[in-house]
């Protein structure tokens, strides 16, 4: 106490009344908000990371398989369903997103009931959503065979037709589509095919492998957002068990806790729109 | 939504549902459309259409950044600080995207076989299932 008065009398003429006090608040949002930003920034960096990764070594590559070739399959046994299902993965997370605006809505009006209704909502949203992407990462990995090493779809770069094992010519296809090499009793089981256009025109050719970096980008950064949501999902769930304990409502604040865990969740969100751009749709 | 009274705010929630769905739908459907998956052998021009996609992405990350995220609605000094680093972002991944395109050309050119550009059926592979 008395160093303190010290100091203030060394400076008289240093007018308290002018200086940041603390109390306030800098950038007009609260701290916790505020330090929720700045590590939704740092994830962003992450994330660009990863996707910086992503663009260096597609653009290196003279190859890269198609994405509505590669992602065909449907729940189901459907095929030929090129980017229906990951479609309906955006749904659910553009659904979760928007039940949790809700939720943060309800909060700021102080009704308990309807931000743990909207909570358990993107809750059901956020594991649908992982619930699709298991099935299609298992799909990928066992059906197809694709591993963080192995890429087995690749993409045609000339017109061509396929040579059947006695010999004769079987389907055509055209410069551009992908193809995936199978694998039949653990063993690669690429196809022969005679190059029809193009200055290799003549030639029998046997299928390769799509470029390597593929399998290793998609599972890392797809399980990377995966994760995320996955956190965002056990978080939702401990904050949803808290606005249903009660804590929230005492500290009288509108729910600025649930209002945090929205601004994470369309964080995850922001994310997938890139996710799905570059994986899906270029 | 404190600049919107209760009845309002419902409504914009409405609205971004079905903005961001409606823009989402419109991207697969180009997306289908310019890879020849709904006319047989038509095909968008491949700059044109990743610069379209990038748009669009764009428009929804906007979106959610400034609805959903309430950054439209925070001070400006927020606003700003958020903004640099993730344009500056930006910016590097067009950088490296082109990085990586130069290095591509290069090593067409010079014909590099330590690094061939069409990976081969990889034989040890085909071996190393073989048990």
């Amino acid at each position: 106490m008395t160093e303190h008065t010290t100091v203030v009398e060394e400076h008289p003429e240093v007018d308290y009344g002018q200086a940041w006090q603390g109390g306030d608040k800098p950038l007009k949002a609260s701290y916790g908000k505020l330090m929720m930003w700045y590590f939704l920034l740092s994830d962003a960096f992450t994330f660009s990371g990863f996707l910086i990764a992503y663009s260096a070594l597609r653009f290196n590559s003279s190859t890269w398989p198609e994405a509505d070739f590669v992602f065909s399959t449907f729940p189901g046994g459907f095929h030929h369903m090129p980017l229906i299902f990951v479609t309906v993965m955006t749904f659910i997370l553009i659904l979760s997103s928007v039940t949790m605006v809700r939720a943060v809505q309800e909060g700021q009006r102080e009704n308990q009931k309807g931000v743990a209704f909207w909570m358990g909502l993107t809750i059901l949203g956020g594991l649908s959503f992982l619930g699709c992407q298991a099935w299609e990462w298992t799909n990928l990995i066992t059906k197809e065979h694709v591993s963080l090493y192995t890429n087995p779809f690749g993409k045609y770069e000339a017109d061509g037709v396929y040579i059947n094992e006695d010999g004769s010519e079987g389907e055509t296809f055209r410069a551009g589509s992908g193809y995936l090499v199978h694998k039949h009793d653990g063993h690669w089981a690429p196809k022969k095919y005679k190059v029809t256009s193009g200055p290799e025109a003549g030639t029998i050719k046997t299928q390769v492998f799509g470029p390597r970096a593929f399998g290793a980008l998609f599972f890392v950064i797809t399980g990377f957002h995966g994760f995320h949501v996955f956190s965002g999902v056990l978080f939702l769930l401990i904050i949803m068990l808290n606005v249903i304990s009660g804590i929230y409502k005492k500290r009288k604040n509108g729910y600025e806790m649930v209002e945090k865990i929205g601004l994470y969740w369309h964080f995850v969100d922001l994310v997938w729109v890139y996710v799905f751009l570059v994986f899906y749709l270029l | 939504m404190a600049h919107l009274s209760y009845e309002e705010s419902k409504k914009v929630v409405f609205k971004g549902l079905i903005f961001l769905g409606v823009i989402t739908i419109v991207e697969v459907a180009i997306a289908l459309l310019a890879k020849g998956q709904i006319i047989e052998g038509f095909h968008l021009n491949k700059t044109f259409y990743s610069i379209l996609m990038a748009v669009f992405s764009l428009i929804k990350a906007l979106y959610i950044l400034g609805e959903f995220m309430h950054l439209k609605y925070e001070s400006k000094a927020l606003r700003v600080g958020m903004a640099i680093p993730l344009i500056l972002l930006v910016w590097a991944a067009i950088a490296f995207s082109q990085d990586g395109y130069t290095f591509e050309q290069r090593r067409e050119r010079s014909g590099d076989e330590h690094f061939p550009e069409k990976p081969p059926v990889a034989e040890h592979s085909l071996h190393d299932v073989a048990h």
